[in-house]
């Protein structure tokens, strides 16, 4: 399985969820510059956290009007998975690929530490090797990932079983205690915490492997045929 | 050239940590009269003469300078601006 981990300027995440996809799961990866990729080449794209253009305007504001933008569209009507981590996640709230937006973190402060956090739907691409209400320990770097949408919105998220991974002690005034959300079709997942920072003991924990894995899983069962 | 000058504010309802943190320094200071602040964006554009200028004003705020979500936005057009 290819991975295509998205570059922009400012992002500074690129490499760990490169190490991730090549290194720690074992994939094929590369590291593609927003201005010259051509998605339609990886099986799966990922978005890395950092600080794309500067947090200017809003953040991933500035970044979700590039072209590339245009083409992870694309993709992810055909089905494919995008996962947008951090700043990611933010890029895909401001390019409309997911519902709701980033507010400042309620207490005002960059928080980063590892949070508790529980799988709220397995039964995604992304989750599917974690167990149901599992609890996981993953690392969270951020200054806006305060996440918030209207009633209407959250209700949607709610009946669609959207929501997909909750903050078990809530750090940054997040509603719902929301830390990761899925589009409808379920191939578009954004979430604050960092799945790529917890891939081996020595980096603190491997609870983001699985992550990874359930996508590898996921596609190997579409698309490879047994011998 | 027109000037527009664009005021961003987040949504009564949402959230402003920030406005608070405001606040809350002002009442510090002494000012003791302030009970609410909201921190926004003000931004300058000059702009073509063009008749269009407003429906494409609107345009820029909704897809780009404001995110409908959580801000509202408000501006206003001066004509006839030399630069």
């Amino acid at each position: 399985m290819k991975f295509a981990v998205v570059v922009f300027p400012g992002s500074n995440c690129d490499r760990d969820m490169y190490f991730a996809a090549k290194d720690a799961l074992g994939e094929e990866a590369e590291l593609v510059w927003y201005q010259t990729a051509n998605l339609s080449d990886y099986d799966a794209i990922l978005l890395p956290g950092g600080f794309s253009y500067g947090d200017y305007l809003r953040t991933g504001a500035i970044a979700s009007t590039s072209h590339i933008v245009k083409e992870i569209k694309q993709q992810a009507e055909l089905g494919k998975p995008v996962l947008g981590v951090c700043n990611g996640f933010q890029i895909l709230l401001e390019a409309g690929l997911l519902p709701g937006a980033m507010l400042r973190n309620k207490n005002l402060k960059f928080i980063c530490h590892f949070e508790g956090l529980k799988v709220e739907n397995k039964n995604t691409m992304f989750t599917s090797a974690y167990k149901d209400g599992e609890i996981i320990s993953l690392p969270i770097a951020h200054g806006e990932g305060n996440y918030y949408c209207d009633e209407a919105t959250l209700q949607k998220l709610k009946e669609n079983n959207q929501i997909v991974f909750t903050y078990t002690n809530n750090p940054n005034g997040s509603i719902s205690d929301i830390a990761g959300i899925v589009n409808q079709q379920g191939n578009v997942l954004g979430m604050m915490p960092h799945p790529e920072r917890a891939v081996e003991q020595i980096l603190g924990g491997t609870d983001g492997l699985k992550l990874f894995k359930s996508i590898v899983n996921n596609w190997r069962e579409a698309h490879v045929t047994s011998a | 050239m027109k000037k527009v000058k664009i005021y961003i504010t987040l949504k009564q309802g949402v959230l402003d940590p920030q406005g608070r943190a405001v606040q809350e320094s002002l009442n510090t200071l002494g000012y003791s009269e302030v009970q609410q602040a909201r921190v926004g964006k003000y931004m300058e554009l000059l702009v073509d003469d063009n008749e269009e200028v407003e429906v494409k004003i609107e345009e820029m705020c909704s897809k780009l300078l404001a995110n409908p979500v959580i801000e509202d936005y408000k501006y206003t057009i001066e004509e006839g601006v030399v630069q």
